[in-house]
């Protein structure tokens, strides 16, 4: 049975649910968002993800309505939302400090924006009543924010922006302020959450792992533009830049020249060093800089050199980190350059294979690694 | 710490008695017999009775109270908005003389303020009376309102103010709905303080009024040019008590709401 994928960034006929097209927002002589462009269709997961000062909870904030931006239109549902103000928007948002109201309870917290619309009463309960389940705070909704605890205080704040069912849901940071075993625990719940209602959420994270788990799309920011939009494995797996490549998980990155041999790419690195193979996505001429990145655990370390492996490069033991599930090896390559390298600890043994100022092998397929322009 | 010594008993009780002797004279002497101040003649409450007979006194006390309200209220009104305009607005050119010029008249001597106002009005030609007290009284407590709002709006998460608006609310129902109603201890005490300011104020009233208004200070004042009676101890001991009084109910109610949050607080705390 093929299950149905949900991609309607890869469907021409799809239309989105907002539409950032050529925006620019300046504050002053600063400018946060530079030129940006993009799509978010409905029911998606989409995750900003990036440093501090990127532009990430500008954006966020345009969306909402507390930013108008300097050039460009922002549309929602096909509609442009600059002149709308945000009291009228069908866009809610949950703020990093979830700005709970203190004065009231829990249960009117939740009910507040469904009395601005000025619901029925009987409909306003019922509507409370359905996000207090949904969040499993049915017990506290007597209760005043500042008695209840600070994962329960996230869960109220969740409730109420999603109780006017808007069909977008801005989350600011939403698990910042929580410790991370919470935070995971948390993380599956929104996906849970967002799955069962069915709403557009756009999440701003700078937890890179957060952003992975819980988004149907990530899109990796710097300095007010998008730098890559896609899915967290080929974020992952297929970066389209250094800066993506380093900023999501770990990575080796190796310089050298191209040098283009059939479908392979022949990269010439460091002096009296066999070139390293890699399997190109895009054409690189010969002699063209060109930055190969491969992940930790793609590359395998062993005593003896490995038989037909299409790259082994020869190391010493540099360092070792000890994580319980797997160890990081940092293997120092004779022209000076550290490569980390991973492997899992199926085995409980005691004993380790390698130890500090060993001589080991290096190896990874031709495959394994990523060959980037920048 | 608890050993007993001769040197701290002394500075306190010299400390007190330099504070509240005058005071707690004043209040002895209210229930003296005599109809000399300075004689003691036993123990009575007759003054406090003939205090109650007096027109002129109660009507003063009409007067002050009627200003204190008005020009309180009017003075949180105006100190409050004073407050969100300078803490909210941000960087615009002037603020600083702006909100100088808002902190000023607290360091503006009485006497300067009150000839001031009082040229004005003569200027443009207002009857003096219980109006231009309340002006005048509304001119200089809404700075005082204006320091305390302020104070709370600086640490106010301006946050709360947009989940309001996000939620729907038009921006005068956030500032109804979420805002006023947390800062709203900061506006009453900006308001009781305004309040106290107006009772006993002597200088700028007796500046502002006319012959058809005479506040409770200024009334006592021209009595005891005339030389101090009884009745007007009996007056300040009412005075002193209904002061105390409102100041021990709002320190106690304060410090009642803080240790109810702080135990709630290390409840939600232990459920975590």
């Amino acid at each position: 049975m093929a299950l149905d994928v949900f991609a309607p960034w890869d469907n021409p006929d799809a239309k989105p649910l907002i539409q950032f097209k050529n925006v620019t927002k300046r504050f002053g002589d600063f400018t946060a968002i530079d030129d940006l462009t993009v799509d978010i269709f409905e029911s998606e997961f989409f995750a900003l993800l990036g440093p501090s000062g990127c532009g990430k909870t500008t954006m966020m904030r345009m969306l909402a309505g507390f930013e108008t931006p300097t050039e460009g239109t922002i549309r929602l549902a096909g509609e442009d939302i600059a002149p709308i103000p945000p009291n009228k928007r069908a866009v809610n948002m949950m703020f990093q400090s979830y700005a709970l109201f203190p004065h009231l309870t829990i249960w009117d917290n939740i009910a507040f924006g469904l009395k601005r619309d000025r619901m029925p009463k009987g409909e306003i309960e019922a509507r409370v009543d359905e996000m207090l389940r949904l969040t499993r705070m049915e017990q506290f909704a007597k209760r005043k924010p500042h008695q209840v605890s600070g994962g329960q205080r996230q869960r109220v704040a969740l409730a109420r922006s999603l109780a006017k069912a808007p069909k977008l849901l801005l989350l600011d940071e939403p698990l910042g302020a929580l410790d991370k075993k919470l935070r995971q625990e948390t993380q599956f719940e929104l996906m849970d959450i967002q799955e069962k209602t069915g709403t557009t959420f756009v999440i701003v994270t700078h937890d890179q792992e957060e952003a992975m788990t819980v988004a149907s799309r990530v899109a990796v920011m710097d300095h007010g533009k998008i730098v890559q939009v896609s899915t967290p494995d080929a974020i992952y797996e297929t970066p389209n830049s250094t800066y993506v490549a380093d900023f999501i998980g770990d990575v080796n990155l190796i310089q050298g020249k191209a040098d283009p041999k059939g479908d392979k790419i022949y990269i010439a690195w460091a002096e009296g060093q066999p070139e390293i193979v890699g399997t190109p996505m895009s054409d690189f001429s010969h002699g063209q800089d060109v930055h190969f990145a491969i992940r930790p655990e793609k590359v395998s370390i062993s005593a003896d050199k490995p038989e037909g492996a299409a790259n082994a490069i020869k190391g010493k033991v540099l360092d070792i980190a000890y994580l319980g599930n797997i160890s990081t090896y940092h293997v120092e390559l004779p022209g000076g350059q550290v490569i980390k390298a991973q492997t899992a600890n199926n085995r409980r043994i005691s004993r380790r294979s390698f130890t500090w100022e060993d001589d080991v092998w290096l190896s990874f397929t031709d495959t394994a690694g990523v060959l980037l322009e920048r | 710490m608890k050993r007993f010594s001769w040197f701290n008993a002394t500075s306190l009780t010299l400390g007190f008695a330099f504070l509240y002797l005058p005071m707690v004279i004043l209040v002895i002497y209210s229930f003296n017999e005599s109809k000399l101040v300075t004689v003691w003649a036993g123990f009575s409450t007759k003054w406090y009775g003939e205090l109650f007979q007096n027109d002129a006194f109660l009507d003063a006390a009409w007067v002050t109270i009627k200003v204190a309200v008005m020009s309180s209220t009017l003075a949180t009104v105006l100190g409050t908005m004073a407050a969100i305009v300078l803490v909210r607005a941000g960087r615009f050119r002037g603020r600083t003389l702006f909100s100088g010029m808002i902190y000023a008249p607290l360091v503006m001597p009485e006497v300067i303020t009150g000839l001031s106002l009082l040229l004005l009005f003569i200027g443009i030609g207002m009857d003096r009376g219980v109006f231009t007290i309340v002006l005048a009284h509304t001119t200089f407590a809404m700075c005082y309102v204006s320091v305390v709002v302020s104070s709370r709006l600086v640490s106010f998460d301006q946050s709360l103010e947009e989940a309001a608006l996000d939620l729907g609310c038009s921006p005068f129902q956030a500032f109804r709905l979420v805002t006023l109603p947390i800062i709203a201890p900061s506006v009453i005490s900006g308001w009781l303080l305004a309040f106290t300011l107006s009772l006993d104020d002597l200088v700028i009233a007796s500046f502002a009024s006319g012959p058809s208004a005479t506040t409770l200070p200024m009334k006592i004042w021209s009595s005891v040019r005339l030389g101090v009676s009884p009745e007007i101890n009996a007056l300040s001991t009412l005075m002193i008590g209904v002061v105390a009084a409102g100041v021990i109910t709002a320190s106690l109610v304060s410090k009642r709401a803080a240790t109810r949050q702080q135990r709630e607080e290390r409840a939600a705390a232990r459920l975590a």
